[in-house]
């Protein structure tokens, strides 16, 4: 006998990652979910991104990695609350663990919260934590030709950090080829070149991540 | 690589519905998948094979239907099949505002059980 289930697969997942997006909506804190490969920079990233806008906005970050707590302390170092959540071998967070982070910071003292993703161009991009946006870096040594091998994490990024930019004349990296792929893969994103640890190119990208930020809180607060 | 997590949560559901439908055991499952995941068919009958022992799956077959991506044009209503790195410009008018139909599907659709008194 045939049963029909027609479900979603991650089900479980998805009504979690909802039941998230309503509490940030609920308490107007814009969540981001940063993505990239391991040593891409993604928390050199969030440092120079930190700075940019810690005179503006709150801001608490939930670091995600299969072990250790360095990268929480590097950001509480900084001032910054941060919750690390080790995923113990998993490649990917998922909604559940964002909620059980979420739930140790106080949402209504905060506008921002930013996700470091386990390093991984594959599974995060399969997965809805509840965000407002995710977000992608790519650098410069990892080579113009990822988008090919990696075509979907481009394709669920609503921008692109080109990161290491300074280290372009090292690297037979082609930039052009490289942003003809990713607008064939996702038309409209936007792609901002930052040295992140020497703060290049950074206000370009926290000023996209501002617009965002604003916008989301004007339909919050309708 | 989450194939074991894809495979987890179609086991869970299967299990579920089979119990409800007072089961004896599950002999295929049917799930669609978009081809614009990052869900490999090999990985996922593996995973499936490896987790379904001493469950009401064991023994059951992993039906797998994959689907093309698709997309509409908001500007001239043209709608095409696309690989991945096809789908973000119209074909018919270049326009860049489009609206994928098809291609992210994560689906479970139904389960072959086998009934109470079956031999």
């Amino acid at each position: 006998m045939k049963v029909d289930i027609e479900k979603r697969i991650l089900a479980a997942n998805d009504e979690i990652a909802a039941s998230n997006r309503a509490l940030f909506a609920a308490h107007g804190v814009f969540v981001l979910d940063l993505m990239a490969s391991p040593g891409a920079g993604k928390t050199s990233t969030i440092l120079a991104t930190i700075a940019a806008l810690r005179n503006r906005y709150a801001i608490a970050v939930i670091e995600g990695d299969i072990a250790s707590k360095v990268d929480a302390e590097k950001v509480r170092a900084h001032g910054i609350p941060a919750v690390q959540i080790n995923t113990g071998g998993a490649c990917h967070l998922e909604s559940a663990m964002i909620r059980r982070a979420v739930d140790t910071l106080d949402l209504d003292a905060l506008d921002l919260i930013i996700i470091e993703n386990v390093g991984n161009l594959v599974c995060p991009s399969d997965f809805d934590l509840g965000e407002n946006a995710k977000v992608m870096i790519l650098s410069v040594p990892e080579g113009h030709d990822k988008p090919y091998k990696y075509p979907n994490i481009f394709q669920v990024s609503e921008a692109v950090i080109l990161n290491k930019y300074d280290t372009m004349g090292v690297f037979d990296f082609d930039e052009e080829e490289f942003r003809d792929v990713v607008r064939s893969l996702n038309g409209q994103v936007p792609v901002f070149p930052v040295s992140a640890t020497k703060g290049e190119g950074v206000d370009a990208w926290a000023g996209w991540l501002a617009g965002r930020i604003d916008a989301a809180k004007e339909t919050d607060a309708r | 690589m989450h194939e074991m997590g894809i495979a987890e949560g179609i086991l869970s559901s299967s299990v579920s519905a089979a119990h409800e439908a007072g089961a004896r055991g599950i002999s295929a499952v049917y799930v669609t998948i978009g081809e614009l995941t990052e869900v490999s068919e090999d990985a996922l009958q593996f995973a499936w094979e490896a987790i379904v022992p001493g469950t009401l799956a064991e023994g059951s077959s992993l039906d797998i239907t994959m689907v093309r991506a698709s997309s509409s044009c908001a500007d001239c209503g043209n709608e095409w099949e696309h690989d991945r790195y096809s789908g973000s410009q119209c074909p018919a008018c270049g326009g860049w505002v489009v609206m994928l139909l098809a291609g992210r599907e994560l689906k479970i659709d139904s389960i072959d059980i086998d009934e109470e008194g079956d031999a």
